[in-house]
């Protein structure tokens, strides 16, 4: 995917990369000639669907660890039967870890994930989050 | 005004760079195996995973430095064929390989999944067919370059039924894989594992030849010898319902014997 000012005919480049919290992205591309911008939103299937393959627009702010994937997307507790299992993230829980840096991304998600499973909690919330912070201390995360 | 390929700046988007950096990875993870070979059919329950793992013990037995990659990320066994008691060893922190029965190292997306769980992902449950697809392949991906294969002779890739992981492997490896076909006797078994033998052809695949599984009981049919006079390939093992060691030794032997200068993995 390429933007490009029809009226510069000129190729626009990325600008900013937002994440709302809502599951859905903002990418915003400025024409390097006249300055306009414009602004790509993706509805959070099309999010998933970006990063389902590992790359995030902008590009990567730190290098990629192992199993990436596999720790930030794999829900590893058993679901189906809604019985014991790892517990779901609000959006608004989500975009905030999303600001946690990648590399040490996966280990703050299992330490809260360990936090709410071992208390039966069914989703993270940022309240939840919070609490797990005072309670733990985690200052920072 | 210009199309897509006539703009050949750099965005800054990065995509492309991070595309080309993953493909990288799983080049430089996997320079120090010798060989690729992929275990597939084009029909499940043929016993793929079955003549995988005995295949990799019997070439370790031989002494061969072998590993295995289970891709059957839905329904991983490989853990429990090769013995699972190492398979907890592999983590996000330490991506070495388990090391199961005989030495044979692998990774299973089964040694990532809690107590029998289904694989699911974390994500929008409505047109979760859009993505889901595209996180297996980076998922596969994961476990392809993100593990510390070292020094293999042979990397064997457990397939699940259907074509669509060996696709993605083929995009990934860059070379299709040297592949190793799995049947029963049956009829409908040869028409399934035809096509898939085909498209492996197509895609420029050596074809190493054909093990015929659960020989001798009731299934009736001759799909090992038909296919292997259809592709001129070797019938290279007929597996009864309860084989000694010893014919996964010939096997062994003749998958190690086995010439096929065009389409292996490397060099």
């Amino acid at each position: 995917m390429k933007f490009l000012c029809v009226e510069c005919d000129q190729q626009m480049a990325f600008a900013e990369r937002q994440l709302p919290g809502d599951g859905t992205l903002a990418a915003t591309f400025k024409c390097p000639k006249c300055g306009r911008v414009v602004a790509m939103l993706t509805n959070p299937m099309e999010t998933q669907l970006v990063s389902s393959l590992g790359v995030e627009i902008g590009g990567r702010t730190v290098p990629g660890e192992p199993f990436e994937m596999i720790r930030e997307h794999v829900a590893t507790g058993g679901r189906a039967d809604g019985q014991t299992g790892s517990p779901t993230w609000s959006s608004d829980a989500q975009e905030r870890l999303s600001r946690v840096p990648t590399f040490v991304r996966g280990m703050v998600k299992r330490i809260y994930a360990d936090y709410a499973r071992e208390r039966g909690i069914a989703e993270i919330t940022p309240a939840i989050m919070d609490t797990a912070r005072a309670e733990l201390g985690l200052e920072g995360m | 005004m210009r199309t897509y390929h006539q703009l050949t700046d750099r965005d800054g988007s990065g995509l492309a760079e991070q595309i080309g950096a993953q493909r990288r990875r799983v080049a430089e993870r996997l320079a120090g195996v010798s060989r690729i070979v992929a275990v597939m059919s084009g029909k499940g329950g043929v016993g793929k995973s079955y003549v995988t793992a005995n295949l990799g013990r019997a070439l370790a037995r031989s002494g061969k430095a072998v590993g295995v990659l289970d891709a059957d990320l839905n329904g991983p066994t490989i853990p429990a064929l090769l013995g699972d008691a190492d398979a907890r060893r592999t983590t996000h922190e330490n991506p070495a390989p388990a090391v199961g029965l005989d030495g044979v190292t692998y990774i299973s997306m089964g040694q990532f999944l809690e107590g029998g769980a289904p694989l699911a992902f974390t994500g929008p449950a409505t047109e979760s067919f859009v993505w889901r697809g595209a996180m297996e392949a980076s998922v596969v991906r994961e476990l392809l370059g993100d593990v510390e294969w070292g020094k293999l002779d042979v990397l064997l890739l457990d397939l699940p039924p259907g074509m669509q992981r060996y696709v993605e492997l083929c995009d990934l490896l860059g070379t299709p894989p040297a592949v190793l076909t799995v049947t029963i006797p049956t009829p409908e078994s040869r028409d399934a594992v035809r096509r898939a033998m085909r498209s492996a052809a197509d895609r420029g695949s050596a074809l190493l030849g054909i093990v015929e599984n659960m020989v001798g009981g009731e299934l009736k049919g001759s799909a090992a010898d038909e296919l292997a006079a259809e592709f001129a390939v070797p019938v290279l093992a007929r597996i009864p319902w309860h084989p000694s060691s010893s014919e996964w030794d010939r096997l062994g032997r003749q998958i190690s014997d086995a010439r096929h200068t065009t389409h292996d993995a490397r060099p």
